[in-house]
């Protein structure tokens, strides 16, 4: 490494597979000329575990427990977009009451994914203190889900026309008071991230991604509505109880006045969509109709139905990262998917990523992969550093890097 | 973006191009939450030699979203389904395009789009590496999530004889 230095080529330098800003593993292959990032290579693949095949002897109620184990965090979004596919194959109608429903454990799971990311975007750059204020709140919406569905993480409360639990009257209460302590701490947060100075200089014109670069790579979610283009699921289409609801697309526009489309815009992204998710939940609680939970009980039954099925069927949601697509297809001779196709958001935002890094400095390696806020057990699988010659940095020295810029900008 | 277009308005652009190319086109539409407002699917098979065509076609009356490919083995047919969003900007009027090609297995190979739409990269690598079909003009043709010990000529996702079914079943003949 030190010769290449000394006759100023570029070189390379191998990240991973071991993620430099998530504790997930991708590869990174950057090459570089000094600090300066001149091109990179994304190589993916250490958590593929076939779990679209491994469908094809389950039947769809068996499916659903599956795709809930597909990632921690989006742990409602696939089971959500794998029942929409279901729902959308074999024609089946949900109650109206469900409709409402899915649209409150959606909003949840948002708000906990998005808190979490704002702590570990804190971490990346250094800053401990605000990784625990953000956790502590989390654990507040983590209590929530639990007093909900009986669960923390693996939620287990979708199931094929319907969900699998009511919000009785007296649950309304306690619901309501997370949600006011949400909004309290939410003023809090956005202090701390949008008018610290520090934040500000770690962020602002890091990673850019245009808006043009982030159509045509497809870029999905709050990575491509910081760059201004206006996707999302939840107002684009009509599904669970969003064509009821008043939802607006968010863009950093709305508060800034102009797009960046930088980190420092997916931080104000993000907040925005917490305090829209708080007031979509509310909105939630006070329309919810009256009525069936589910529209078919008995499983037999459901299943006996689908085994007749022979169509496909797509199902979007929007998961906290974007848009989460799962293709199902049935042969009407077994209730079994013949082929279930999962596509999650960081799949199409790992492209991105090469925009956004070209030009940046190694410490900006880790809050600029962490701002599009990747999930790779969702996305992956594996990559083998082969020329073991090559000088390699952990995922420790990286994180001390990043920490050093912030430290020398707040001199 | 340019104007919206309805989901009839999308079949019919298609039709008066391709004609007998097009087959099986259909308009699906489900209703959801208690204003019954609709969302739509439309579904359409374009035969292989026009498929490049079409989606420059498509490009000319709107910039889609392509979200991903999928692709079933059928028999003696792999295809490939491309699930493109039109509309996306606009309130509820979210178009899901969902254009399927047929390719036989003596010769599974369909053109790349990635040079029109940058982001068909890496499902485009990855229908090649799980289903063994070749992309022509493809500028990355190595493997996404396959490691790279993985065998040559076995494809996850077939459903014969060049299936993973015999790694699974021999799992102690094959972890040496």
């Amino acid at each position: 490494m030190s010769e290449e230095a000394i006759t100023k080529t570029s070189y390379h330098i191998p990240v991973g597979p071991i993620h430099p800003a998530l504790k997930e593993p991708v590869y990174f292959e950057f090459e570089l000329s000094g600090e300066k990032i001149i091109d990179v290579n994304v190589k993916l693949g250490h958590v593929h575990r076939g779990v679209e095949w491994a469908s094809r002897k389950r039947n769809p109620i068996q499916v659903l427990y599956l795709a809930e184990r597909i990632c921690g965090i989006c742990s409602y979004c696939h089971p959500a977009a794998f029942t929409l596919a279901v729902e959308n194959a074999c024609d089946i109608e949900v109650p109206e009451r469900a409709d409402y429903l899915r649209v409150v454990q959606a909003e949840l799971e948002r708000i906990c994914s998005h808190i979490l990311w704002a702590g570990v975007a804190a971490h990346e750059i250094g800053f401990d203190t605000v990784l625990y204020f953000t956790w502590q709140i989390r654990e507040k919406a983590l209590d929530l889900t639990e007093f909900l569905t009986g669960n923390r993480v693996t939620k287990g409360i979708m199931t094929i026309g319907g969900i699998r639990r009511d919000i009785t009257p007296d649950m309304l209460p306690r619901i309501k008071r997370d949600m006011q302590f949400f909004k309290d701490n939410f003023e809090k947060l956005r202090h701390i991230f949008l008018d610290d100075k520090t934040v500000k200089m770690r962020s602002q014109n890091a990673g850019i991604l245009t808006k043009d670069d982030a159509i045509k790579l497809c870029a999905v979610g709050p990575t491509t509505r910081a760059s201004g283009v206006k996707k999302d699921v939840r107002t684009g289409e009509s599904y669970f109880a969003y064509g009821d609801l008043d939802v607006k697309c968010i863009t950093p526009k709305d508060l800034t006045g102009t797009v960046n489309g930088d980190v420092y815009d997916r931080i104000i992204q993000r907040l925005l969509e917490v305090k829209q998710s708080i007031e979509l939940i509310e909105q939630c609680i006070d329309e919810m109709p009256a009525g069936d939970i589910v529209s078919e009980p008995k499983i037999p039954k459901l299943m006996n139905q689908i085994k007749k099925i022979e169509g496909e069927g797509v199902g979007r949601h929007e998961a906290p990262r974007g848009e989460v697509i799962h293709y199902v297809k049935f042969d009407g001779k077994s209730e079994n998917p013949y082929t279930w196709k999962v596509r999650a958001p960081t799949y199409n935002n790992i492209l991105p990523w090469i925009p956004m890094l070209k030009g940046e400095q190694i410490a900006d390696i880790p809050i600029v992969a962490a701002s599009t806020d990747p999930c790779m057990s969702c996305t992956n699988r594996v990559a083998i550093v082969k020329d073991s010659k090559r000088y390699e940095l952990t995922k420790e020295q990286l994180h001390k890097l990043s920490v050093e810029k912030t430290r020398r900008l707040m001199k | 973006m340019k104007k919206k277009v309805t989901p009839e308005e999308v079949v019919k652009y298609f039709k008066d191009e391709f004609k007998t190319k097009i087959k099986g086109a259909k308009i699906v539409k489900r209703k959801f939450g208690s204003k019954k407002k609709e969302s739509y699917y439309v579904w359409m098979k374009v035969d292989r030699t026009v498929f490049k065509d079409s989606i420059e076609h498509l490009i000319k009356l709107q910039y889609p979203h392509l979200a991903v490919a999928s692709g079933n083995d059928i028999g003696k047919i792999i295809e490939i389904i491309y699930h493109f969003t039109l509309n996306y900007d606009q309130p509820l009027e979210e178009i899901i395009l969902n254009i399927s090609v047929e390719l036989p297995k003596t010769d599974p190979t369909i053109d790349t789009i990635s040079d029109i739409i940058p982001g068909a990269l890496i499902t485009e690598r990855e229908k090649m590496e799980m289903l063994g079909i070749t992309v022509k003009g493809i500028p990355d043709s190595s493997r996404v999530f396959l490691p790279d010990d993985f065998p040559e000529g076995v494809y996850p996702w077939r459903r014969d004889k060049t299936g993973p079914e015999k790694y699974y079943k021999n799992l102690h003949e094959v972890k040496k």
